[in-house]
């Protein structure tokens, strides 16, 4: 991806300091995704899959509208549609987009063991650097959202890049340029704050949402993607969107308390390599399958 | 649309009924959101389904298939009973207070208005007229011609006459009430008061500063009474005021990017481009076709009708000079005798009635695929087989160009059909350059962005070529009446393949001497591209394809071009955008959103206004008016009715099926006597073929009500072909509700053939909440709902991923009267499940 403008925050698997850290102020920036103008027309899907060069997914029919029961490796940006009765009886068809929500404290840079396969930028922008992707598919576990996907074939993990290279350039990310209905926003996470939250209070004082809100989970630092929501007590009705994210548990104790002993571990473990090294000899260089073409998931 | 789709934004009231724009228009849906963000305008969805606009409404309702005219003309009543009403409006702008003939009869329990006969299924409608009309003296060997309107009308401006047309509204939905409602439609009473209430809650207390919009599409079209319903919505429009508006209005989304204008460029068989009326045989010359088809002024004595269409001769001779040149002559009668003269219906069912029954012989099939659209699908491929060839122009292999193919066509019978099909390869729409008409009247020029592959050719080279051959043919063999070919006009500078720029220039028009317009002083050389419409003559010194569309390509250039988005009124006029038919102006009738004295009803939203100073119409939008018509001159916004004013009562021939709207039943539905009109439970003038493809089924052995609908993830029957559109939605599917899926033991993904007694459709079901069983008059009724797009060809069908049948197999082939659309909407199946696709 492109980093021509970007600078790094946090750097997965990395001991030491980060390199420019606090050199620069930048803008945070946020997708507004305001569910309650949804109408699940699927521009955003289309646009990522362009816009990234995706091949076309096999997907059958499920009982629903919605393209495909999760995000794939190649298929980042879903909508999930979910039919909900109200206490009343009336019915709601929700519609949320789902992608990474580029946490403020991301749970997948924190597992990830790889330096440098998961970068933060200043922007707030959480993108995964595949080349340095070991594939141990720790970043899946630290997900609090089930968002990154391993690919079989390249042996690697991809989610959302939040266009770094359209947002590099000043332009907005795709599925905001193609979304119809102005239910998408980009901007400084300031501004995407404002604008959600005046809209949530518009739908409180004006149609009969008296629960409308913003979804901001502080569990995770807060996110790069917000929601304006109808309900913002029942998150979970939009498709599992949890009420309070955070990183695993099991994260946490991996990269804090128990890091130690995970370093033992691998310590043992480049000693097994070596020694295998020394029995066996060099592993011969595999093709590398190209992660843009026609594997399917 | 009589606004347009930007306009939306400045409503504060949306009524969405017949219509999915949020699936099947998300783009122009971005203005009844920007709508409800910006100015708390609310949404009420009514539907047959819980669509993806329902998803966004403030207020939804379920409502029973083909029953809209029961529930719009329960809020009408609504807004008399509780005085929500355009009191100003209504009494000015309408013929609320004209007096109709004594003899005209409402339809009570017979069902039908006066003058019907029961032999023939069809109305003399003498009657259908305001009081005081006279008829012609009967000429001989002739049948009796109508009365026509009286030039001056009665009128009672206290409304209070039991014979004004607002005292036959009132009586005649005055058994349209909730409770009624409730059983025609199945829309609960409380949620019926809920959306009539809010609906004309624009007109609460007396307001007359609030708007409300009617948006509607092909759910309202696709019924054997469709033009009926949108009337419906028109006259509860002009009851409360809305129309003229910005923010108001009743606004038709067209399904294809250009269908506005194909039915603007003469579509439809009866009409000529510029919806002039075709001439008929008992039309012998053409100063009896002119005085047939140009209305004169009909209104109360002191008001005044601009009664715009005074001016259709100088449309049709300059129509006539536009396709015959020099042979079109004063002498000649401007080539009249050129003309076909329309002798039946011509419509689309009808065509393919003719074809089943071997009077047509041969089909130019482009851009439409004839056996998917349907209606009754099966009957267009045994049509076809008949045929002796067909040419078919698309760019991907089709159900048309495949109708010998069909499903269950066996190798024996395939070699038995003789018909000889050509499939030609067409340029796709981003490989051709041209206008597209949008809904709000736009034409907007695009450029191509691609060169065609391989062979394909333009649309307009293969028919040029065509004609160019017959004219050969003529040439060499002239035959009894050469002249209507051998002497249209073709002056394109490519013969074989006619620059779109120049044939859209042909139908802006020009003329052919200088000239000067008296008032303005702007001079025009001979040569030159007209200005406007109003520079038409009758003396056969200009020329013009399409008299709406004179004013799109003048000498200023192509005005379709223009991209200027700056819009200083705020109001979404956008002036200088494209070019909007008629006369760049942007909502029609627009000297209705002003009162009496020619101030708009809300100053915050100005479109037009009297300028007292200039002594003139004046405004943001182009005023769709006399433009020095004194407001005390008292003359009708609606200039192109003789009288004026807007029509709640359609007098004489403008409706097959009547002056007001009234409820009868799908040609196929579950009910089997009109709770509104026992005596009549279908439209009476319905015409019902009878081939043996012509089949009706009765609730007892089909008792599901089924429609058909379209997805934002496909268009039409020509994604199929584009895997990014078939991974979005892979298989073809019915909805059917949980209440019924539950009683039949059907789980969402299983197999289910749908019949009717035309054919059979089989895909999965689709298990949802969102439809549900209905109550109609106390008996439990089902529907579903099943998207048109797939077919037996496209890529999972020729990978053998589905049944390859068409909905279209299930529906029947009658039409709506006026309009002669199909009834895909409303249909009667049953459902069964079975074991694999």
């Amino acid at each position: 991806m492109s980093q021509a403008t970007l600078r790094v925050q946090k750097i997965s698997g990395h001991a030491g300091s980060v390199p420019g850290e606090d050199t620069q102020r930048q803008y945070t920036v946020a997708k507004l995704i305001d569910v309650t103008t949804c109408i699940g027309c699927k521009a955003c899907e289309v646009a990522c899959v362009e816009w990234n060069d995706m091949p076309f997914s096999n997907t059958v029919f499920d009982n629903t509208y919605q393209t495909m029961p999760e995000t794939r490796w190649n298929y980042w940006n879903l909508i999930l549609f979910n039919e909900h009765e109200k206490d009343d009886g009336s019915l709601m068809w929700l519609m949320r987009k789902n992608q990474c929500m580029h946490c403020a404290d991301p749970g997948c840079l924190e597992a990830c063991p790889s330096d440098g396969a998961i970068i933060q930028y200043t922007n707030g922008i959480v993108d995964f650097q595949q080349d340095k992707c070991i594939g141990c598919g720790y970043c899946i576990t630290g997900c609090p959202f089930n968002i990154p996907k391993f690919n079989k074939e390249t042996k690697r993990v991809y989610k959302c890049t939040l266009c770094t290279d359209r947002v590099s350039e000043g332009l907005e990310p795709a599925c905001i340029k193609s979304c119809p209905t102005g239910c998408l926003h980009f901007g400084s996470k300031e501004d995407m704050l404002q604008l959600a939250n005046s809209r949530a209070k518009q739908l409180q004082e004006h149609s009969n949402y008296p629960n409308a809100g913003v979804y901001d989970p502080p569990g995770v630092g807060g996110t790069g993607v917000i929601y304006v929501l109808h309900d913002i007590t029942k998150p979970e009705i939009y498709g599992g969107l949890p009420s309070n994210p955070s990183i695993p548990w099991t994260v946490k104790l991996w990269k804090n308390p128990l890091k130690w002993l995970g370093n033992v571990a691998m310590l043992g473990g480049l000693v097994g390599l070596f020694v295998h090294y020394l029995k066996v000899g060099p592993k011969a260089h595999d093709e590398e399958p190209d992660s843009r073409e026609g594997a399917k998931p | 649309m009589t606004n347009g789709w930007v306009d939306i934004k400045n409503t504060d009231m949306m009524l969405i009924m017949g219509g999915n724009p949020a699936e099947n228009h998300p783009c122009g849906f971005k203005w009844a959101v920007e709508a409800k963000r910006v100015r708390n305008a609310k949404m009420i969805v009514v539907d047959p389904r819980f669509t993806r606009t329902a998803a966004v409404a403030d207020l939804f309702a379920q409502i029973r298939a083909g029953s809209d005219i029961a529930c719009l003309g329960g809020i009408i009543r609504y807004a008399i009973e509780n005085n929500r009403i355009a009191k100003d409006y209504l009494l000015n702008y309408t013929n609320a207070s004209f007096i109709v003939d004594p003899k005209f009869k409402l339809p009570e329990n017979d069902g039908v208005f006066s003058g019907f006969d029961t032999e023939k299924k069809s109305y003399d409608r003498a009657t259908w007229n305001y009081a005081g009309a006279v008829a012609p003296p009967p000429k001989p060997g002739q049948p009796p011609a109508l009365p026509p309107l009286p030039e001056k009308v009665e009128h009672d401006p206290t409304l209070q006459n039991p014979n004004c047309v607002y005292q036959l509204l009132r009586k005649h939905y005055s058994t349209y009430t909730p409770e009624m409602v409730e059983r025609v439609t199945g829309i609960p009473k409380e949620q019926f008061l809920k959306i009539a209430d809010l609906f004309t809650s624009v007109r609460k207390d007396g307001d007359t500063k609030k708007v409300a919009t009617i948006i509607y599409a092909v759910g309202w079209t696709q019924h054997s009474f469709g033009t009926q319903i949108i009337r419906t919505a028109a006259m509860l429009q002009l009851l409360l005021g809305n129309v003229g508006r910005a923010g108001g209005g009743v606004n038709a989304l067209r399904g294809h990017s250009n269908i506005q204008g194909a039915t603007d460029m003469a579509g439809i068989f009866d009409n000529l481009p510029g919806y002039l009326k075709v001439p008929t045989p008992a039309d012998i010359d053409f100063a009896a076709w002119i005085k047939r088809i140009t209305p004169t002024p009909s209104k109360p004595a002191q008001w005044d009708s601009f009664n715009y269409y005074s001016n259709t001769s100088k449309f049709a001779v300059s129509w006539l000079k536009a396709m015959y040149g020099d042979a079109a002559t004063k002498q000649n009668g401007w080539a009249f005798d050129y003309l076909p003269k329309v002798d039946r219906n011509y419509s689309w069912v009808q065509l393919w009635d003719n074809m089943y029954n071997g009077i047509i012989k041969g089909v130019l099939a482009f851009g439409m695929n004839g056996v998917a659209i349907g209606p009754d699908s099966q009957k267009n491929i045994d049509a076809l087989k008949k045929a002796d060839w067909l040419v078919v122009g698309e760019i991907y292999p089709d159900e048309t160009s495949e109708f010998w193919k069909a499903p269950g066509t066996s190798q024996e019978e395939m070699k038995k059909i003789q018909t000889t099909v050509y499939r030609l390869p067409c340029a796709g729409f981003a490989e051709k350059d041209g206008t597209f008409t949008n809904s709000a009247r736009w034409l907007q020029w695009k450029n191509a962005a691609l060169p065609m592959p391989g062979d394909c050719r333009l649309d307009q080279a293969i028919v040029a070529q065509i004609f160019l051959k017959v004219r050969d043919l003529y040439k060499k063999d002239p035959g009894k009446f050469p002249d209507p070919i051998l002497k249209l006009t073709w002056g394109y500078t490519t013969p074989t393949s006619p620059s779109l720029a120049e044939v859209l220039k042909e139908i802006n028009g020009m003329t052919f001497v200088d000239v000067e317009d008296p008032a303005t002083k702007v001079q025009l050389k001979a040569g030159q591209q007209l200005p406007g419409f109003a520079w038409l003559k009758d003396d056969g010194s200009t020329a013009c394809g399409n008299w709406i569309y004179c004013g799109a390509f003048t000498e200023a250039g192509n005005l379709t071009a223009r991209r200027d988005p700056s819009d200083p009124s705020g109001l979404g006029i956008h002036q200088n955008w494209a070019w909007s038919w008629p006369a760049n102006r942007r909502v029609l009738y627009n000297r209705a959103s002003c009162d009496l004295d020619g101030k708009p009803w809300d100053a915050s939203r100005r479109q037009v206004w009297w300028n007292e100073a200039q002594q003139k119409w004046v405004g943001n939008d182009v005023p769709d008016f006399k433009a020095d018509s004194k407001p005390a001159d008292h003359m009708g916004p609606f200039i192109m009715n003789p009288e004026g004013v807007g029509r709640i009562f359609g007098p004489l021939g403008a409706f097959a099926d009547g002056p007001f709207p009234t409820h009868y039943e799908p040609i196929e539905s579950p009910v089997e006597s009109n709770l509104l009109h026992p005596g009549q439970l279908h439209n009476p003038v319905v015409k019902k073929f009878k081939t043996k493809d012509d089949k009706f089924g009765a609730p007892k052995d089909y008792s599901v009500i089924c429609t058909t609908y379209r997805l934002t993830e496909h268009y039409h029957y020509w994604t199929k072909n584009n895997p990014m559109n078939v991974q979005l939605i892979p298989e073809p599917f019915i909805e059917v509700s949980a209440e019924m899926a539950n009683e039949m033991g059907i789980r969402g993904g299983e197999t289910l053939k749908v019949s009717s007694a035309r054919g059979s459709y089989i895909a999965k079901a689709m298990v949802t909440k969102r439809i549900k069983a209905m109550q109609i008059d106390g008996k439990k009724v089902y529907q579903i709902g099943i998207p048109i797009h797939q077919g037996y060809r496209g890529i999972a069908e020729d990978e053998g991923k589905n049944a390859r049948t068409l909905v279209n197999l299930l529906s029947p082939a009658v039409f709506d009267p006026n309009a002669y659309t199909p009834e895909f909407k409303g249909f009667l199946v049953k459902v069964e499940k079975v074991e694999k696709v």
